[in-house]
């Protein structure tokens, strides 16, 4: 009975003239753009210089910061007022005002300051961008000072599992778990519905079918979009990226599998409560913004608040962007993730039976 | 006007912007904070103590184990419990004393480059404490920094002017497409179309109730920044709206050019929900900075019109600047919202024909 | 109640079959029994209850109170049972539109248990009766409305049903195509399908072996059209009707 049920899913989606196109098409434009785009790298902050002081010093030390792969001395501003007006135009990030005598105060007193003024509004390039002019300045003294005091301790650090620092290698396993979510999370939450809406739910309903049976047909033709698409986007992202995964190709494909019935699941049971595909499409956005912005996929789960924590426990995305993440980056294996795919399993059986359950052949 | 008779959607396009922007509003941050971190010590003296005291001490870290094997160490960061490892060597304080010079090695998790990135400096921070604070020797302040326009560094400031812009982007052109499509599908739009009512009329009426569901949402979606965000409106309020109303309008014109080029719902949503969600989430620097992008993408960025929204929101919202700042942003929407409508009226009259 | 057939089996049996929507009694309390083989139709003006009572028989939709047994089974506890036995044709066409003719088949046939090789034989044999032939790989959303109805009746007697529903079969065609789905229909009586029927056709009433009239939820009428018009002293089932429904208090949807 499922085989000519799913046999007819696969028609369909083959029929449709966009359906196909998209699934082939979509992963592509998003592996070949996305990652470049979602990079917070800081680099290249452009910072105007008020220097009041024109000394050797001040050369110096605006010189070391231009040095630096973070910064772009932008431009020379006369005037505090003058630089205000730049980054109220968008024109730097950051301004650095030297005060006057700053050399001579520098060399009698020893705390001299200058003033570093951020555009805070640019959160991540701000703060960032601030906190790493300061160390470039410190540094810029320790070394002037060689007293030896500085370094007592001596902090060597080492960087595992992505020592370039390369932000394209920590996004694109996330950017891969956002397209497999987008993808086999709306198609099936508009399947049903449809069906409602054309009327032939009506014709299947008056059949013997059992509703596991139905289900399941709905399940398995976005099982292997899935797996398709996971494919075409691995692909992507050794050849272009030269990304793959550390960890086993196999492990990937099982749990990304899981993963697939997760969020086709939660599509189903939204499709299973909605009488319109507008309605359907809604929810279903809802629900995907949010899954989406608080998986810890651009922003740090750590860094939210306890309350927020406590949600993103119950997002099955997170669970499975940090699966990918150690899978591509750190070659973790079944037993690292243990905690993941307990909490990806029991999503993915709560989903389905719910949509098993909530899929009503009588009213 | 069908969408009023469906209680459910109504109540969705309503609270969802008012859930996301509280959610979004409070939740996200680039900052980074709570970091696992995991200390193997293997001095066990005053200077290793007062770096772990410290560390504890700070909000950055959250001190998850304390091991005694580089095994553990292998472990815990590899699982993931730990996304960094410091490690002290053995009699640190005496090497300080009599060698002046002692050993700390950080390990970091490096697959999230900026969290590393930071948990390296603030470790180094910390440790440099830690040092003025055994010799006591202060080190000179050599700067004074301060933040302009968001002086707490609340992320909230950066994301809501984002959230804002993707929100209104996605609900108005996914609402104005998918109805109008609607009414392709079900065949009422001939109806219309053969009534002695102008296009432009036809397409008004359908415009109408989600441009006032969108002021709706603007409105909501301030008073909430503004009252529970504690984001201010530093810059003048009728000019933020102006801009507001004219970025909905190019939403508006969006959807209604959507509507155009495709003939089924799923297809109107498909585009609208999901080819467009992407690029406004990542190339309208809502999350991230526009000018950290490679140029091809860079340009790709200008023709994203919740970019030029977000930027103007930010500059009269929170930088508070006068309108005159804006005045690229707002001729870039306008000319947007311009440029679509015709195109979409252009093919509606085609269609006609 | 007379009729040819009341000596055969009883294939619907129902009683006091109640559907309440919330203050509104849509079906109220019901009964009749159907026979094997017979076309029974059942009449009734928009709003009258038809579809609700036929949807509750197919178990589609779960009564309020009273019982109906279909083919021998419980419509509320053996809603399965019920369904294997029964075929339905809704009145909005609800073929799979993007699958070819033989595509329909072959799914709805699979549906109820057929293999591979009795769906081919069948479907070519329904599709040669049909004269149907050159049409088996067109889309079905190709099809004009009357192939429509009439591909969406042989999918619904494809597995050889005991009871087939038919819900305004032949709403919106022209009426010789009309006149070949009726003869679609006693074909299928012929070969033992009882077939349930609602229309507001009058003149396809008189096609009925025997008819049921639905008034504001209630059946005010049930027996053969001879038999009715004699009782209503009238001449075509158009009087019988329009005297019945005179007394209706529902107002048409």
């Amino acid at each position: 009975m499922l085989k000519y049920l799913i046999e007819k899913e696969f028609k369909a989606i083959m029929r449709n003239k966009f359906l196909p196109k998209l699934i082939l098409v979509f992963p592509v434009m998003m592996m070949l753009l996305m990652p470049w785009a979602a990079n917070l790298d800081i680099k290249d902050i452009k910072v105007a210089v008020v220097d009041n002081d024109r000394s050797q010093l001040s050369t110096g030390l605006v010189n070391k910061i231009n040095s630096s792969t973070y910064f772009i001395v932008e431009r020379y501003a006369k005037s505090y007022n003058d630089a205000k007006t730049m980054v109220q135009n968008g024109e730097v990030d950051i301004i650095l005002e030297i005060p006057e005598n700053y050399e001579k105060d520098q060399v009698r007193e020893k705390n001299a300051k200058v003033n570093i003024s951020v555009n805070a509004v640019n959160g991540t390039r701000g703060a960032m961008g601030g906190a790493y002019l300061s160390n470039i300045i410190s540094e810029f003294f320790s070394g002037r000072n060689v007293s030896g005091q500085t370094a007592l301790i001596n902090v060597a650090t080492q960087t595992r599992y992505n020592p370039t620092m390369d932000y394209k290698k920590f996004m694109v396993p996330a950017l891969m778990t956002m397209l497999l979510t987008l993808l086999c999370g709306f198609l099936p939450a508009l399947n049903i519905v449809s069906e409602k809406e054309a009327g032939t739910i009506e014709q299947i309903n008056v059949t013997p079918i059992p509703k596991f049976t139905f289900i399941f047909s709905k399940l398995i033709p976005y099982w292997i979009i899935g797996f398709i698409v996971l494919t075409i986007v691995i692909l992507l992202a050794k050849i272009i990226y030269g990304v793959s995964p550390v960890g086993s190709l196999a492990t990937f494909y099982l749990l990304a599998s899981v993963f697939v019935l997760v969020v086709s699941g939660l599509g189903l049971v939204i499709s299973n409560y909605s009488n319109t595909m507008q309605q359907a499409m809604f929810v279903m956005f809802f629900f995907m913004l949010i899954m989406i912005m608080m998986a810890g996929l651009f922003t740090p789960v750590d860094s939210m608040p306890e309350w927020a924590q406590l949600i993103a426990g119950i997002n099955p995305m997170r669970y499975f962007i940090e699966i990918m993440r150690m899978l591509y980056l750190k070659g973790s294996g079944l037993s690292d993730l243990t905690r993941q795919i307990t909490a990806l399993a029991l999503f993915a059986a709560a989903f389905n039976l719910w949509a098993i359950i909530s899929y009503r052949k009588k009213n | 006007m069908h969408i009023f008779r469906d209680p459910r959607t109504i109540l969705i396009l309503l609270l969802m912007p008012a859930i996301q922007i509280i959610l979004f509003g409070f939740a996200l941050s680039n900052e980074v904070k709570n970091i696992d971190i995991a200390i193997y010590d293997q001095s066990h003296d005053v200077a290793s103590r007062m770096v772990i005291r410290k560390i504890g001490e700070s909000p950055y870290f959250n001190l998850v184990a304390s091991i005694d094997n580089m095994n553990d160490a292998n472990k815990l960061l590899q699982s993931g419990k730990a996304k960094v490892v410091v490690i002290f060597e053995s009699n640190l304080y005496n090497k300080i004393l009599h060698e002046g010079r002692g050993d700390v090695q950080v390990i970091t998790d490096g697959t999230d480059p900026n969290t590393s990135n930071a948990v390296t400096r603030y470790v180094q921070v910390i440790i440099a404490e830690a040092q003025q604070g055994l010799t006591n020797n202060y080190m000179p302040v050599n700067a004074e920094l301060s933040m302009l326009y968001n002086p707490q560094m609340k992320s909230s400031y950066s994301f809501v002017p984002g959230v804002m812009g993707m929100i209104l982007m996605l609900i108005c052109a996914m609402m104005t497409s998918i109805s109008i499509v609607r009414e392709k599908e079900v065949g009422t739009m001939e109806v219309l179309l053969v009534s002695p009512m102008k296009p432009i009329y036809i397409i008004l009426s359908k415009a109408v109730p989600y441009f006032t569901l969108s002021l709706v949402n603007l409105t909501t979606v301030l008073l909430l920044s503004v009252f529970l965000l504690d984001v201010p409106i530093s810059g003048s309020l009728f000019w933020l709206i102006i801009v507001s109303v004219i970025f909905i309008l190019v939403a508006l014109s969006i959807g209604l050019l959507i509507s155009t080029l495709v003939d089924t719902q799923v297809a109107a949503m498909l585009i609208s929900g999901l080819v467009f969600m992407m690029p406004v989430m990542l190339l309208s620097g809502m999350i991230f900075p526009v000018e950290n992008m490679p140029f091809i993408l860079r340009a790709i960025a200008q023709f994203i019109p919740a970019k030029w929204y977000i930027l103007a929101v930010k500059k009269l919202m929170i930088q508070g600047l006068p309108v005159k700042y804006v005045l690229t942003e707002v001729s870039v929407l306008v000319g947007m919202a311009v440029v679509f409508t015709t195109i979409s009226l252009k093919k509606f009259r085609i269609r006609l024909a | 109640m007379t009729g040819k057939f009341s000596d055969r089996e009883r294939v619907i049996v129902v009683s006091e079959l109640t559907k309440k929507f919330g203050n509104f009694t849509a079906v109220d309390k019901i009964s009749f029994d159907v026979y094997k083989g017979e076309i029974f139709g059942f009449l009734g003006a928009n709003g009258a209850g038809k579809t609700t009572a036929m949807r509750m028989l197919c178990a589609l939709s779960i009564p309020t109170s009273g019982t109906a047994l279909v083919a021998n089974h419980d419509t509320m506890r053996e809603s399965d049972k019920v369904k294997s036995n029964i075929g339905y044709m809704s009145q909005k066409f609800s073929l799979y539109e993007d699958l070819k003719v033989w595509e329909n088949f072959r799914l709805f046939g699979g549906i109820y248990g057929m293999n591979d090789r009795e769906i081919t034989e069948k479907s070519n044999l329904m599709l040669d009766e049909l004269g149907f032939m050159s049409e088996k790989n067109t889309l079905v959303k190709a099809l004009p409305l009357g192939w429509k109805q009439k591909l969406a009746f042989s999918v619904a007697i494809f597995h050889k049903p005991k009871v087939v529903f038919l819900d305004e079969p032949t709403g919106g065609v022209d009426p010789s195509t009309r006149r070949q789905f009726w003869e679609l229909i006693y074909k299928a009586a012929h070969e033992g399908i009882t077939v349930f029927v609602t229309t507001h056709y009058m003149d396809e009433a008189e096609y009925c072996d025997r008819v049921s009239v639905m008034v504001d939820g209630r059946i005010d009428a049930l027996d053969t059209p001879y038999n009715l018009k004699k009782e209503f002293k009238v001449e075509g089932m158009e009087g019988v009707f329009l005297k019945l429904a005179r007394g209706a208090n529902r107002k048409e949807i």
